[in-house]
């Protein structure tokens, strides 16, 4: 895939293969287009040139009806939460279950209330997103990302700005759900190397490509100069810094 | 020279394509307004913060208004020994212009900039990304009820706006300056027709869509980061005066 925003070249010829069932984290210097990648995934971005393959159907392709169905496939959990500010965290959990679906309140209510318990948010559902911490929020954004089952979850940065227990915390709830529910995991991060933990694949993106993709041991120990640079956070090599 | 050419060219293109793309934004809102299911606890929260919030603001510059409208139709009428014909002169006013029009300014700064605002943050904390990829329109869902709770209450907010500035020109023409007040309601009634009432309501619901379509627009499509919410915000209230004027001329041009 190329993307290019005005005279800026984002992804500069981006291949990735996503495997199905398992948790597929993208790592990268800030900035290097990791969430332009991302959301590229369901298409909230369209590529310049390219095509983005959903079970072998390109969805940059798709009619609007089409998509919206294929978007029904994934759950998303922004690196903010992007959670919808004037209602309550149980709210917003059921707003895709009220909105897609023709359950009835009682089901609804049911459905939110175990998620939110996952989370580890039980009884915190009337309150209100200002009234969340950063973590708090996170859990929300994740348990409204779960409620509809979604076959594909992609998880944008989703512990950058954590302190390292509320990261560890979040990592190992990711790996949890993705092990009762089996989706197929996306995860955008830098926070290495406690994300290793819970990938089955890292693929280092760098200079818009992706310069290697791995499972995590193989990885770490990979012989590539740009993945070494960036696993030992040094600021001299192939990756330009400051 | 050429580079000249360039720019007046450049501009020109983006102008139209911005027209274009609020065209087509203005299009799918009206379209999807009217695609079941309709969403009508959100038009009546809608209708809640863009009329009954806006009631008090309206009742205030309506009564004002109404007050400075009998003081100069009065000083102007006078020159003619017309001062009898005050009502009439200030109903005509109010329902053919000020009316629409100054309700519509108001309803703009106090509710358009906030629609605008709200949506532009929304956007910056990608809550607007976050509905998309729940598979929701969020044009249907943001901006298609602000879009039907704006055409119910501009007409109803045009309507008070215009009662109380009758009854604000009356207190200075009548109870003031000693117009008597038989002849300001029954100058009132034998001037007003059908087409003044009808052409200022035409006005003030073509006025609501005009400021709900431009504040969500301009919001919808605002930079993700605070100048871009404040500037959007900012544009949102000057388009939005600016075409209310430019079609209030169209229209009256129109219905004439």
């Amino acid at each position: 895939m190329h993307k290019g925003f005005g005279a800026q070249q984002v992804l500069k010829g981006v291949n990735l293969d996503i495997a199905k069932g398992k948790i597929t984290t993208i790592v990268g210097t800030s900035g290097c287009g990791k969430t332009v990648l991302l959301k590229h995934l369901n298409a909230l971005l369209l590529p310049d040139r390219g095509e983005v393959l959903v079970d072998g159907v390109d969805i940059t392709k798709l009619g609007q009806k089409e998509l919206y169905e294929t978007r029904s496939r994934f759950g998303v959990l922004f690196q903010g939460a992007a959670l919808l500010d004037s209602m309550t965290i149980f709210d917003n959990v059921a707003f895709p279950l009220r909105e897609k679906t023709k359950m009835s309140e009682p089901q609804i209510q049911k459905k939110v209330e175990e998620r939110l318990e996952q989370v580890g948010l039980e009884g915190m559902g009337y309150k209100y997103p200002a009234e969340l911490s950063g973590g708090m929020k996170k859990r929300s954004g994740l348990a409204r990302a779960l409620v509809m089952d979604p076959e594909i979850v992609l998880f944008d940065e989703p512990t950058t700005g954590l302190d390292p227990v509320l990261a560890t915390g979040i990592h190992q709830l990711i790996a949890r759900t993705q092990e009762t529910f089996g989706f197929t995991g996306v995860v955008v991060s830098h926070t290495i190397p406690q994300v290793f933990a819970i990938s089955d694949y890292v693929a280092m993106m760098a200079n818009g490509v992706i310069e290697e993709i791995n499972p995590p041991k193989e990885f770490q120990s990979s012989q590539n100069p740009v993945v070494q640079q960036f696993i030992k956070g040094e600021t001299e090599g192939p990756i330009q810094v400051l | 020279m050429l580079f000249l050419l360039c720019r007046i060219g450049r501009f020109a293109l983006d102008e139209l394509s911005e027209m274009g793309r609020m065209f087509l934004f203005l299009l799918s809102a009206l379209i999807l307004a009217f695609r079941p299911p309709a969403k009508i606890r959100l038009i009546i929260h809608h209708i809640k913060t863009i009329g009954v919030d806006s009631l008090s603001v309206v009742l205030l510059s309506g009564f004002f208004t109404g007050m400075v409208m009998g003081f100069q139709g009065y000083y102007s009428l006078r020159k003619f020994n017309a001062e009898s014909w005050l009502g009439s002169a200030t109903a005509l006013g109010l329902l053919r212009e000020l009316g629409p029009v100054l309700s519509a300014f108001m309803v703009t700064g106090r509710t358009g900039s906030a629609m605008a605002a709200e949506l532009g943050t929304m956007r910056a904390t990608e809550q607007i990304d976050a509905l998309y990829s729940m598979a929701i329109n969020p044009i249907k869902y943001l901006v298609s009820p602000r879009l039907i709770a704006s055409l119910i209450a501009m007409p109803l907010l045009t309507a008070i706006f215009d009662v109380i500035g009758i009854y604000g020109a009356y207190l200075v023409g009548v109870g003031l300056l000693g117009v008597s007040s038989g002849s300001y309601f029954s100058g009132m009634e034998s001037s007003i027709v059908f087409n003044d009432v009808y052409s200022g309501f035409v006005k003030s619901l073509s006025f609501g869509l005009i400021i709900t379509w431009v504040c969500c627009y301009k919001g919808f499509h605002a930079p993700p980061m605070a100048a871009g919410v404040s500037r959007a915000t900012t544009e949102s209230v000057v388009l939005s005066f600016v075409l209310i004027l430019v079609w209030d001329y169209f229209l009256t041009s129109i219905m004439l």
